[in-house]
């Protein structure tokens, strides 16, 4: 069989592992890196106090001879790359979710898993948990994220069908925001600030011991997401032509949910509850590219990371020299693009 | 269920009986107790320097008289939107219509430091509006039908949309942030009977709006081509039935904040005692809507002394099961 024009093949000499590319996936993929490097490299040389790229990249290869190497290497370096895996991880969990319950309106934030991450950090700064360590923060929010996805499961009963999963996935995350805003209702002012910062998202005072615990996450979740890739687009295909390709529907259904909260749960342990950039980043590779999860995938995680690099940048700029939390551009900006572009997929 | 009309009419005495209880409970129950004598001589033999009946009536009485309104009108606003969108799922909570309220009085009154009261129901109104169309728009299938699935999940971003708009004011407004946050999670303590003064008309508007449309909301209930097929045009009814919630859930909103799942619990419980029918369906929710509001917010005045919980707190955290317990239903209809 000839394949379409538009694909670029790769295959070993004997055919026996082969790999397909579609040319205007990999057109869109190599742009988005492109833009992704300039993002991270404006982001590097921006900031309170604006330097020259010629010198920041003195500082990022030659610290020796350069003076704004603190500036760069332990300010600005570690904030930008935890946006970029941040912003990679909670896109494509967002994408796994929609794929997963076959809807566009899906993503950890809706679902709750952001929710119970927000409750168990909230929880935890409140709560007097600064006494452990703020090491213990992430954890925190990990372990909440996961019992939420794990109650949606339990909850859904057998079929684990997209619509109950959603529908119970936001009754939860109901009463875990109730809950977050009594914790932080009783709460003392000056924690209870602090946490609402946190529950919005913010990169402030980012570290390389944070890119460190993240990085592990992101680095494994990432593939594996490209590795399922293929059941995502048999689960599009509806539960019944998906059964009869092969896959075990609930089993798939259950390894996306996991990974997805994985990489949601992760990255908001970092970030703070960062909501839309789920919903977005996969809606923007949609319009770009079109065909297969495969592409989707990288696609999705480069523009999760260009959102919140920006969102971040902005934060940092906009209203010097208050650094405001990137989750209020996040949402400034991408709520009313995610109206947009969801009436737009309608028609 | 209870079926014939005098049941009902029992019925819906023992609702205003228990009500009535709340509303006593709510007056005379909190921090400081007020003995029952106290009520009556504040009505009787008022008398300025005496503290219990400065508490009762500066206090308690403006709270319960806005926690009985407020609980009133979500509830209706439910029942309506559940015909409305023949969702069984549909509330004011859920489908994000007080969030668009309750957004755009928090812009208005940080960006533009609008503090009139008229001025802020009306901006008030205007959020649920545009969250309703926002809903409407989103939730709508291919076919122009609404599928309720689709239509919850619209509210959820639309919540979101707002919730996080909202969330991102507060952080810049640090000064406000304590009352602000309040609002956000629902209170009905704190004001006074005058901020209920400029919403009267409103909601008396809506109360005609119900009592007019009641018959047309029945044959809502009923299948579209069997409407279309009695000579029923259905459009101007649900355009006046949208409006009303709006005027509701917007009212309740501006008095309140944002308190969620009474719209969603109420209509359940009234349609399992009375039936479907609108006449007693309406008038139950606003009955036993005053009633949960006005139990729930006695109830936070003890769960964590000497704590209050913010009452919207409250009703999400007894909703929620019910929530729960509806999506796992086979059927999502109402």
């Amino acid at each position: 069989m000839t394949a379409p024009r538009a694909d670029l093949i790769l295959r070993t000499a004997d055919g026996g592992l082969s790999l397909r590319f579609d040319r205007r996936t990999l057109a869109v993929t190599v742009l988005l890196a492109l833009a992704f490097v300039a993002s991270a490299g404006v982001s590097l040389c921006l900031g309170s106090q604006a330097t020259s790229p010629a010198a920041v990249f003195e500082a990022l290869f030659f610290p020796a001879r350069s003076d704004i190497a603190l500036i760069v290497h332990e300010i600005r370096l570690p904030r930008v790359l935890l946006a970029i895996l941040v912003g990679a991880c909670l896109g494509v969990a967002g994408l796994l979710l929609q794929g997963l319950v076959r809807n566009p309106l899906a993503s950890p934030d809706v679902i709750g898993i952001t929710g119970g991450a927000s409750l168990a950090a909230v929880s935890f700064l409140v709560l007097g948990g600064a006494a452990l360590g703020e090491a213990w923060l992430p954890l925190a929010a990990l372990g909440g994220a996961l019992s939420v996805a794990l109650a949606i499961v339990a909850l859904s009963g057998r079929g684990l069908t997209p619509a109950r999963l959603v529908l119970i996935g936001i009754g939860i995350s109901a009463a875990l925001g109730a809950a977050t805003t009594l914790v932080l209702v009783l709460a003392a002012d000056t924690t209870a600030m602090q946490a609402y910062v946190w529950l919005t998202g913010s990169l402030y005072a980012a570290q390389w011991r944070e890119v460190a615990a993240l990085a592990p996450w992101a680095l494994m979740g990432l593939p594996l997401a490209l590795g399922l890739a293929r059941h995502l687009d048999a689960l599009a295909l509806g539960d019944d032509l998906a059964t009869g390709l092969g896959n075990p529907v609930r089993g798939t259904r259950l390894a996306l949910l996991l990974l997805a909260v994985a990489l949601a749960g992760s990255a908001v342990a970092f970030a703070g509850g960062l909501s839309f950039i789920g919903l977005l980043a996969p809606h923007i590779a949609r319009r770009l590219v079109a065909r297969g999860h495969a592409g989707l995938v990288p696609v999705t995680a480069l523009i999760g990371a260009l959102i919140l690099l920006h969102a971040d940048l902005l934060g940092r700029l906009a209203f010097l020299p208050r650094d405001l939390p990137a989750g209020i551009f996040v949402a400034g900006i991408g709520a009313p693009f995610f109206v947009y572009l969801l009436h737009r997929w309608r028609t | 269920m209870l079926t014939s009309p005098l049941a009902r009419l029992l019925g819906l005495g023992l609702g205003a009986l228990l009500t009535l209880a709340a509303g006593l409970a709510s007056l005379l129950l909190g921090a400081t107790e007020i003995p029952l004598a106290t009520l009556v001589e504040a009505f009787l033999a008022p008398d300025p320097g005496s503290t219990p009946q400065l508490i009762l009536l500066s206090e308690r009485l403006p709270r319960a008289v806005i926690a009985a309104l407020v609980g009133a009108s979500l509830a209706v606003a439910g029942a309506l939107m559940q015909t409305l969108t023949r969702n069984a799922l549909a509330a004011p909570s859920i489908l994000g219509i007080n969030a668009g309220a309750m957004c755009f009085v928090v812009v208005a009154s940080t960006l533009f430091a609008l503090r009139s009261p008229l001025v802020l129901v009306g901006v008030a109104f205007l959020g649920a509006l545009v969250a309703a169309l926002l809903v409407a728009l989103l939730g709508r299938e291919r076919g122009g039908g609404l599928s309720p699935v689709r239509v919850v999940l619209a509210g959820v971003a639309v919540t979101a949309l707002f919730v996080s708009l909202a969330q991102g004011l507060l952080i810049i407004d640090q000064e406000r942030f304590e009352s602000l946050l309040l609002w956000l999670a629902g209170s009905v303590a704190g004001r006074g009977l005058e901020t209920v003064v400029p919403l009267l008309p409103f909601f008396l508007l809506a109360a005609a709006l119900c009592a007019l449309l009641v018959r047309q909301l029945n044959l809502l209930a009923l299948d579209d081509e069997v409407v279309k097929g009695l000579g029923q045009r259905t459009g101007r009814v649900r355009l006046l039935a949208g409006a009303a919630v709006i005027v509701l859930a917007g009212g309740s909103v501006a008095l309140a904040g944002m308190i969620g799942f009474v719209g969603l619990i109420v209509p359940h419980m009234v349609r399992a005692l009375f039936g479907r029918d609108h006449r007693w369906v309406l008038s139950g929710c606003a009955l036993l809507g005053a009633g949960l509001l006005l139990a729930a917010d006695t109830l936070a005045r003890f769960l964590m002394p000497p704590q209050e919980v913010p009452v919207g707190v409250m009703t999400a955290l007894l909703g929620t099961p019910f929530f729960l317990y509806l999506a796992r239903r086979r059927s999502l209809s109402p």
